[in-house]
């Protein structure tokens, strides 16, 4: 008991993480206290939303992040919560409240440009894989596994975009109803996200070679062969990605369905 | 903030470019911290990184029943050391174990001095262990015991050489060549 307590402890405490998960958690939690029963977002939705957020913290703010930092597949592990799972679920949950300084943000001109220039069916998807590769370049993996700023870099990098990416991909609305791009060209962008994963992850999954020495370099959390490492974590990048990805298209494709049948979108939250 | 974002600037542009500068081993420069630490050097001195300033120091992690990676790297950086000019009088091989139980200040005292002078054995209390492996993000981990109370250990293989002002350098990595590390460490003394 009292190891799985210390796991749950943080091995490199981020003031920015933590106030990130627990603010969003909380705030959430605020917010549906103050609405009427018959406003308040499903059961579905609300466990989503903080399943996504209990999964980021997770793999950030407890010792899997250690873990994390001294075994291929496990880095592996952390970045399908920080880009893929954990935004996934918390944009399972939209459309959310949007708080003050949000709102504040998204009035200012800067941040309204940048937001079209990131949040456009060219840019979105190239960045979410780019991302993917840029980080598993071997060059670049051996210092941001080194150093401890590259390395947060590399973290809030998957994080920000994972929820960029499908807050763009899973807005429930049609593009009638204000989404920036329509069903049917997102069910496209996230099929299209596919291939690239797989042929990376295939790569490292099938490579002969140790790719990512740096595990070997600065040592393994517990004996495992180099080679069974990277294997793993091949997988990981291949399969589960391409599986979410998938899971995307499907409920797209019954969105889109039901609003073809006139259903009419979810009630977004007031403005109050 | 500056400071950081300089940080990416440098990694990105060396990155692009695979500048490399010229080393045989890997260019460590600005990704990691300073040399830090407080420990013992078997058998019995108290030291800290400051009493290695002035020399090139290489950090290695270890312990001394460990079969294969310790002893061929320390007879390769033993072999680096003596093929410098200076045969290693300006260079300080720090070799720290993670295994303070069974590394008795005698053995590891012992056991370093079979690899030459320029070699020293570094021992701490678990807790200052653990900073040094964690200031430089390494990992370590002792095996389960079998019948006669034996276990192995597994540990990082790349040894972080830090310069005479104590600032991280350059990571030699297990499959560097002696010839290499000694021009390698050549260069670092001459600035």
């Amino acid at each position: 008991m009292k190891e799985v307590l210390s796991f749950l402890l943080p091995w490199e405490f981020s003031p920015a993480a933590f106030a990130l998960c627990v603010g969003a958690v909380a705030w959430y939690a605020h917010r549906i206290a103050t609405l009427p029963a018959a406003q308040r977002p499903g059961f579905g939705r609300r466990a989503s939303f903080v399943a996504g957020w209990a999964a980021i913290y997770f793999v950030m703010q407890t010792h899997f992040d250690y873990l994390s930092q001294h075994m291929f597949f496990i880095h592996r592990i952390q970045h399908l919560a920080l880009h893929h799972l954990g935004p996934f679920l918390v944009a399972l949950a939209l459309p959310l409240p949007m708080p003050a300084p949000l709102r504040g943000l998204a009035r200012m001109k800067i941040a309204r440009l940048a937001w079209r220039a990131l949040q456009n069916w060219a840019v979105a998807p190239i960045l979410f894989v780019g991302l993917i590769y840029l980080w598993l370049t071997p060059s670049i993996h051996f210092d941001a596994m080194l150093s401890a700023p590259l390395y947060r870099l590399m973290n809030w990098s998957m994080l920000l975009d994972g929820l960029l990416f499908w807050g763009l991909m899973l807005d429930p609305r049609p593009r009638r109803d204000g989404a920036l791009i329509g069903f049917g060209l997102r069910i496209w962008l996230v099929l299209l996200a596919i291939p690239p994963q797989i042929a990376i992850g295939s790569y490292i999954a099938l490579s002969q070679h140790d790719l990512f020495d740096v595990y070997a370099v600065c040592g393994r959390a517990w004996g495992i062969a180099a080679m069974d490492d990277q294997a793993i974590g091949g997988i990981v990048t291949w399969i589960p990605a391409a599986m979410m990805h998938v899971v995307a298209a499907l409920i797209l494709i019954s969105r889109w369905m039901r609003f073809d049948q006139g259903s009419t979108p979810r009630r977004a939250w007031s403005a109050s | 903030m500056v400071r950081f974002l300089r940080l990416v600037l440098i990694f990105f542009l060396a990155a692009c470019t695979h500048a490399d500068g010229g080393w045989k081993a890997k260019d460590i420069s600005g990704l990691m911290p300073d040399l830090e630490l407080s420990m013992t050097e078997a058998p019995a001195r108290p030291v800290t990184a400051a009493d290695y300033r002035g020399k090139i120091a290489l950090v290695f992690f270890g312990y001394t029943s460990c079969p294969d990676v310790c002893p061929t790297t320390l007879v390769r950086l033993a072999q680096a050391l003596r093929a410098m000019p200076d045969h290693g009088a300006g260079a300080r091989v720090l070799f720290v174990t993670v295994d303070p139980s069974r590394d008795t200040p005698e053995r590891l005292a012992r056991y370093v001095s079979a690899f030459g002078d320029g070699v020293v054995g570094l021992r701490g209390t678990p807790e200052a262990i653990d900073r040094l492996t964690r200031r430089y993000r390494v990992s370590y981990s002792l095996g389960q015991p079998d019948a006669k109370g034996d276990y192995e250990v597994s540990h990082s293989s790349g040894v972080f050489v830090f310069d005479a002002q104590g600032r991280a350098r350059l990571l030699v990595r297990p499959d560097d060549r002696p010839a290499d590390i000694a021009a390698d460490l050549e260069r670092l003394e001459r600035g």
